[in-house]
């Protein structure tokens, strides 16, 4: 009889760089990022996909990478909060999120960013409704979203207060 | 001086000597974010080390049954299980905590894991340890517990009823505490009064701020030294030590805490010790680290959940003119399961007692039970929030049913600025505020002249449009003397906390906190302290992130919790910065031949001669010359050091225990908060559509960063007020156990949000600041408000429990009278 597959070898580009590891089959995407790759920016908030805290870009889409399986970013791309400032300029929404105050402890910042970051790349002068909408699936429990939405509309408009 | 801003961006001043004109009061940017914005934070799962094992709980999947059985053995089977921990085990190794109640709740054993029996769903039984995180949850599968199940209670007024089942054998009536608060003259004030009005019921719901980032811990045990790392989130690890000490039998330095970052905590992250335990007992049990993170479903079934409390047998008389005399009510707290920082809510709510309001007649009997529920904890406004609500309801309703303006009624009956400080009827003094002032930005902020014209509009578009109006007084740095009013033997008293500056060798001032910060931006306005005390620029002040107990720069009370950090923590920096400028200037003096430090000044990071700026030292001199090459030094300079410790201590006084009175915080920050609501009559669905938060906690060290606190606080009272509620079934299961069915604000849910300022410098703290951060409960009371207020027209509904979801309203609008049943009115 045959066994079922426990475990595979992918190979992952993550920010630009190509990772390859032996994976279980049921390893989450996210806790390869955090644990095998030790790329700990994206964070865990909840377990039911809710939160948005491990939001990634996987070839050129926003997804949460807890209800991804690492296997099935096998020969894919995905960019972290750790690829924004590849040679450590902050990128604008970088930027803005401190200026504006759009962080206090910082746990849903990367997965907020990176939600922000796939908005901006697709739709580069949101409205405020279109911001609100695009972050909706990222709980910040600190700031109310109100500096979070004034940093994102910023950085969109270039930056600046 | 007190000024008023709606403009939060500008800069405001502060006039006050030794800071002005400076770097307090000026929106610096956060040393934190380069960091946090980058993934670069450390949290506490981030943590590796080698060999480490990944821990899962099992928990009970009963409200309260006896465990007759426990088998490890098939998950030992398991490739990769280093091991298991039962609460045989803990029962055997560690002593119960120390019970802060007086028995009989004083004598509850509670233990790091059950022994013996389960009282609530989630409660942890067994600690499974294991290589990766899915193994550990595989082999906790395999773990057999045989439960018998027992009859579980589950409402607080039932707990209390006497023939009930009960949790603990030790816990008659499933009482934890119960105590009488009589005030003024409860009996005259009745007597005098024109109309009574009385309520039978109003209750305060169960909820939690649920900070993103659950609890979590990594320990590493020490054979060679019997030393414990517990790199946690924990946020208050002066707690946790005092608790955790004495349960492992060992001196408060075996336990080493250290953090980083902290993903939010907002006082649920204060109980951790009881699993802290458990993973300290498997660290060392195992001889290898030990990381616990804790599940999104662990943390709302097992973790601090806010108080939940009722109100019955409401009294409040009134006068004719509207002056509303005093209250009387009967409260019971239902703290859950365990007592894991309670009956402290029996107290606490006594900082507040007649809110913000001039009422001098008060009487309350408060008990406190348990229930088969997760145990309740601090949770953001602790017990203050609860009953602030309860006063805000009491204006609200005696206004409805007197038909006075609920404005003008709020403004006779407020304390009024030229009476601040202001002693209440159980002898805490309110050090300052203008609460009328604080009414009238917050309705500027909702537009409340034209209010009128847009209840209008609102019915042309088929929509109930309602005003509601709510206030919190923060309250902070607490007494922990008010402790000896629940447990008169208790030994626990005032407050403190530590801050270190030091300059080393080649200039670089490292200041060194006892808190534990959680996004209140602590590095940030600790350098702004530390810049305009030492002339040098926040830029040149490294303050190092997070907390550990290796730096001796904490105390008893170190942690961050219950608004208090611009009081204590800033109050200890600044002493701590004093006691380095001093030594800067006295070292200046001496090496620059000037007759006494008079004759020196600090300026742009040197020490300079005031009558030749020419003849000056930089930082980095005088460090060098006292870490490395002090032979240079007259004998009578080298007991310099450069390197300050300071432990700020608030000015408390021990309570009157018998009279259950005193001065119970220091300050006393107030919010008052205004809101606009529209409600479809049809539905009972409602959209908040204008809201107004007006802050004063005195002066505002960085007001970006208070007004951020405002808005995460009101954010989550807003969540509160509508979605966000733990209601468990009759057998004890919690039905909102993730962020599926616990429905925190997504950003689409906020409306929009308008800030203001009033600064009544609190004359009481060094820096004229206050604690603030816990202000958001008016949110809670404001919803309520303007809930009521647009349901006036569909017969008068009584809003009466704190959470109010649309089904709620709903019930509201198709029978009133039945919540009209629990007012009536006596006119005399």
């Amino acid at each position: 009889m045959n066994q079922p597959v426990r475990g595979q070898r992918i190979s992952v580009e993550v920010n630009g760089e190509r990772h390859e590891r032996d994976v279980e089959a049921r390893r989450l995407l996210v806790h390869f990022l955090r644990d095998d790759l030790d790329l700990t920016g994206t964070h865990v908030g909840c377990d039911t996909g809710n939160c948005g805290a491990c939001t990634v870009i996987l070839e050129g889409v926003a997804i949460k990478s807890c209800m991804l399986l690492a296997v099935q970013a096998d020969g894919r791309s995905v960019e972290t909060v750790e690829g924004l400032a590849p040679d450590g300029e902050l990128h604008p929404l970088q930027e803005a999120f401190s200026s504006f105050h759009a962080l206090q402890c910082g746990y849903c910042t990367p997965g907020m960013l990176m939600s922000a970051k796939h908005l901006l790349d697709h739709n580069p002068e949101p409205t405020e409704g279109e911001i609100r909408r695009a972050i909706q699936g990222n709980i910040c429990r600190c700031t109310g979203y109100v500096n979070i939405v004034e940093a994102i509309a910023s950085a969109a408009k270039g930056g600046g207060r | 001086m007190s000024e008023t801003t709606v403009s939060p961006d500008r800069p405001i001043t502060v006039e006050r000597e030794e800071t002005a004109p400076g770097f307090i009061g000026v929106n610096v940017p956060r040393k934190e974010d380069k960091r946090l914005v980058q993934g670069e934070g450390v949290f506490v799962d981030d943590i590796k080390r080698h060999g480490m094992a990944y821990v899962h709980f099992v928990r009970s999947p009963y409200a309260h049954a006896a465990i007759s059985r426990i088998d490890v053995s098939k998950a030992m089977e398991l490739d990769g299980v280093y091991g298991t921990l039962i609460g045989e085990e803990v029962a055997a190794e560690t002593d119960p905590f120390f019970q802060i109640a007086p028995p009989p709740g004083g004598d509850l054993k509670d233990y790091a894991l059950a022994v013996g029996k389960v009282r609530h769903v989630g409660e942890p039984v067994v600690a499974v340890a294991a290589a990766t995180r899915e193994l550990a949850r595989d082999a906790a599968d395999l773990v057999e517990v045989d439960y018998e199940p027992l009859e579980p209670v589950i409402d607080p007024e039932q707990a209390a009823a006497s023939g009930t089942v009960q949790l603990h054998d030790e816990v008659p009536n499933n009482t934890i505490w119960q105590g009488n608060f009589d005030y003024g003259d409860y009996d005259a004030a009745l007597a005098e009064a024109d109309k009574v009005v009385r309520i039978k019921r109003l209750h305060f719901h169960r909820f939690s701020s649920t900070p993103l980032e659950t609890s979590g811990a990594v320990v590493e045990y020490n054979r060679g030294t019997g030393q414990w790392t517990l790199h946690t989130n924990n946020q208050f690890p002066g707690f946790a030590i005092i608790m955790m000490a004495p349960a492992l039998k060992v001196g408060m330095d075996k336990l080493r805490f250290v953090s980083q970052d902290i993903g939010g905590g907002f006082g649920n992250k204060i109980c951790t010790h009881v699993q802290l335990v458990a993973m300290c007992l498997l660290a060392r049990k195992l001889n290898r680290a030990v990381n616990w993170t804790e599940w999104r479903t662990d943390q709302h079934t097992a973790n601090s959940h806010g108080n939940e409390r009722v109100f019955l047998d409401v009294e409040v008389p009134v006068k004719a003119d509207g002056t509303m005399l005093g209250f009387k009510a009967r409260m019971i707290d239902d703290c859950g399961a365990w007592t894991r920082y309670e009956p402290l809510g029996c107290i606490i709510w006594a900082q507040v007692t007649p809110g913000v309001y001039r009422w001098r007649n008060v009487r309350v009997d408060f008990t406190q039970v348990c229930t088969n529920k997760s145990p309740c904890g601090p949770n953001r406004g602790y017990s203050r929030m609860q009953h602030l609500w309860f006063t805000e309801r009491l204006m609200d309703i005696v206004a409805q049913e007197l038909g006075a303006d609920p404005v003008e009624i709020r403004k006779r009956n407020y304390i009024r600025a030229d009476e601040m400080p202001y002693e209440t009827p159980n002898g805490c003094v309110y050090d300052s505020g203008d609460y009328a002032r604080c009414l009238d930005e917050a309705l500027k902020l909702i537009d409340y002249s034209g209010i009128e014209e847009k209840r209008r509009d609102a019915e042309k578009r088929g929509k109930l449009l309602g005003v509601g109006i709510g206030s919190t007084l923060d309250s902070g740095t607490n007494n922990f003397g008010q402790s000896t009013i629940v447990n008169p033997e208790l030994q626990f008293s005032g407050n403190n906390e530590v801050a270190t500056v030091k300059l080393d060798i080649f200039g670089e001032i490292v200041v060194t906190l006892g808190t534990t910060p959680q996004g209140q931006s602590h590095e940030t306005t600790a350098a702004q302290v530390v810049a305009d005390i030492l002339k040098v620029s926040p830029d040149d002040v490294n303050v190092r992130a997070g907390h550990d107990s290796y730096w001796n720069s904490h105390a008893g009370f170190s942690g961050t919790y219950a608004s208090q950090f611009a009081v204590t923590g800033l109050g200890a920096v600044k002493g701590a910065t004093e006691m380095l400028r001093d030594e800067i200037l006295k070292i200046g003096a001496g090496v620059l031949g000037a007759g006494s430090t008079d004759e020196v000044e600090l300026a742009d990071g040197f020490v300079r001669r005031k009558d030749n700026p020419e003849a000056a030292l930089p930082f980095m001199a005088c460090g060098a010359i006292v870490n490395a090459n002090n032979a240079v030094l007259p004998l009578e300079l080298r007991d310099i050091t450069l390197n300050c410790r300071y432990v700020y201590v608030p000015p408390h006084q021990l309570p009157d225990k018998e009279r259950k009175f005193g001065n119970l915080t220091l300050t006393y920050a107030n919010q008052i908060h205004a809101c606009v609501v529209e409600v479809d009559p049809e539905t009972g669905v409602y959209e908040i559509v204008d809201y107004g938060a007006v802050d004063d906690c005195g002066v505002r060290i960085n007001p970006l960063i208070v007004e951020g606190q405002v808005h995460g606080a009101a954010a989550q009272s807003i969540g509160a007020a509508t979605h966000e509620t733990f209601p468990y079934d009759e057998d004890g299961n919690l039905l909102t156990p993730n962020f599926y069915d616990y429905h925190v604000p997504h950003s689409l849910d906020m409306p929009p949000m308008k800030t203001a300022y009033v600064e009544s410098p609190s004359p009481f703290t060094p820096l004229g600041a206050k604690g603030m951060g816990e202000g958001g409960g008016a949110g809670l009371s404001a919803v309520a408000s303007a809930l009521q207020d647009a349901l006036r027209s569909r017969g008068k509904p009584i809003v009466s429990s704190s959470s109010n979801p649309y089904h709620r309203i709903w019930e509201l609008l198709q029978s009133p009278e039945e919540s009209r049943s629990l007012v009536e009115v006596e006119t005399r």
